[in-house]
């Protein structure tokens, strides 16, 4: 059960931590696995993302993998970040251990409900 | 990179005059126990003293020690071995006994698991009251690994002992951490393991009072009294026995030792940390134990900070560990999940250094900080 080399890299240095005061969506999901939890904010403008950030409560899977999506969600429109899934999170840091899979979940899923309360302004 | 190791209640590294004194039993000594020639002499009567060490770190008599694996197999035989009627034992068990009862309540047994409190003290009352016509055993660990709290195990054995019933103990994590004496307590069967007091892996020993009747596990020749067949790992029983004497003799020192950096490090943490809560018992716990609970932040999370500045520590979260349930013990203490989650395991052992504890001191409150930082429970 050893991380990759990524997820050691995000974890320790996560990449868009905070949060967006006057954002234009913002997703919070729990895990109902092991009860962690992320926040995304995310500010949109011409149907891109150009702002996003996150707070994790987690392990250090859902603290890589929710760096990883801010990275990859930046500058993407909301219908291409819609697509952003947990295995290509899960890809992007060169795998995941298997009982950490569904840590990626949480912020795909959080990433999603975002763009969701957005789209429904 | 420096390490420091504070993760002792996992297990230890063996201590070098121990090591030294294993040594000649791979090459020299390396007789069968059971032989009648002088090699299998030699062995026997290196079994013979190792038995008597480890007798007389307990209060109890050589042919009343059984030489097992480890704690595992001890506490196996001590359940197994009598295996029958209803058994009482606590909620907060390593798994070695929980998994035990599990089988036995799949072959016929009854068993009552008494809870704890948010201290993690089981209330002797509450055993007493567990006790039914069929109950053939107590078993209730002496000191618990994640939280570190000693047990009233003195009245519990009286309790076992005024209704007759056969009073067992998990002493792994306490064994030369806390004074032992069999005789003067009522106490039945006891589980001990070598490698937590800085002897071998793979070995351990059930002691079984005089007059008591268990089954054994394992069948074959009738090594150990007929107890637990298979030739003796005499190395890994010198060692075990070595590491036991060393216990014995370094006692006071140790203790002293330990409860001083413990609290240095309880104290230190509370001063340079919000938001902290010490798990387990204030008093009644291992002299090597502090187990804290860090608001906000996720056990894992701290774990993998600390490991990459070199320091080992232990976390009774979910997220670490293969499985994904929280930890069993912190459960039973009432503790919510999310509390559960910020809970970290420092056992200290022989070897740390004051120095080391203010290294841990140094870099602690920044990684808290850091975490604190990004989580979304921590309000601003
Ligand atoms: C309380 C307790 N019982 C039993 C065991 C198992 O001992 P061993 O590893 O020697 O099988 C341990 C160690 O993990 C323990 O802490
Ligand atoms: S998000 Fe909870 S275990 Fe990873």
């Amino acid at each position: 059960m050893d991380y990759s080399e990524k997820v050691l890299d995000h974890f320790a240095n996560p990449r868009n931590i905070g949060e967006i005061s006057d954002a234009d969506g913002v997703g919070t999901v729990g895990n109902p696995t092991c009860g962690d939890m992320t926040t995304v904010y995310i500010r949109v403008k011409d149907g891109r993302i150009t702002d996003i950030k996150f707070k994790t409560f987690g392990c250090a899977a859902a603290i890589a993998t929710a760096s990883m999506t801010t990275e990859l969600a930046l500058g993407k429109t909301l219908d291409e970040a819609l697509a952003i899934g947990r295995n290509d999170v899960a890809d992007a840091l060169d795998g995941l251990p298997p009982v950490k899979m569904h840590c990626s979940n949480l912020a795909a899923d959080a990433l999603h409900a975002a763009i969701e309360a957005c789209m429904a302004k | 990179m420096k390490r420091i190791y504070l993760d002792h209640a996992a297990t230890t590294a063996v201590d070098r005059e121990v090591v030294q004194t294993m040594m000649p039993y791979f090459t020299e000594t390396y007789g069968n126990a059971s032989s009648l020639h002088s090699f299998g002499r030699d062995a026997r009567n290196a079994l013979h003293s190792s038995r008597q060490t480890v007798a007389d770190a307990l209060g109890a008599h050589a042919n009343e020690i059984i030489f097992t694996s480890g704690g595992t197999e001890s506490d196996n035989l001590a359940l197994k071995g009598v295996g029958k009627g209803h058994i009482i034992t606590s909620s907060i068990e390593h798994p070695a006994i929980l998994s035990t009862c599990k089988y036995l309540e799949d072959h016929g047994c009854g068993v009552t698991y008494v809870p704890v409190d948010s201290d993690g003290m089981v209330d002797p009352g509450d055993v007493e009251s567990a006790i039914t016509d069929d109950t053939t055993l107590i078993s209730v660990m002496h000191a618990n690994n994640e939280i570190g709290t000693i047990q009233p195990i003195g009245k519990i054995d009286s309790i076992a002992k005024d209704h007759g019933i056969l009073f067992h103990t998990d002493a792994v994590q306490s064994f030369g951490k806390t004074e032992i004496d069999v005789q003067k307590m009522n106490i039945d069967l006891l589980s001990i393991s070598s490698h937590k007091i800085y002897g071998p892996k793979g070995v351990g020993a059930l002691y079984i009072r005089k007059g008591v009747k268990i089954e054994p596990l394992i069948h074959g020749g009738g090594h150990e009294m007929g107890m637990r067949a298979s030739t003796e790992n005499i190395p890994g029983i010198i060692g075990f026995a070595k590491a036991a004497s060393l216990a014995v003799e370094r006692f006071e020192q140790d203790t002293r030792h330990l409860t001083g950096l413990r609290d240095m490090l309880i104290a230190g943490v509370m001063d340079s940390i919000d938001d902290v809560i010490l798990n387990g018992h204030l008093t009644e716990r291992l002299p090597n134990n502090a187990n804290l609970r860090f608001a906000f932040v996720e056990g894992e999370s701290l774990l993998m900070h600390l490991d990459m500045k070199g320091i080992a520590v232990s976390t009774g979260s979910a997220c670490s560990s293969a499985s994904l349930d929280p930890s069993h013990v912190l459960l039973a203490l009432g503790l919510a999940p999310e509390d559960i989650h910020g809970s970290i395991r420092f056992t200290l052992g022989r070897e740390n250094t004051e120095s080391e504890i203010k290294y841990v001191l140094e870099v602690l409150p920044e990684i808290v900080g850091k975490l604190r930082a990004i989580s979304p429970l921590a309000g601003g």
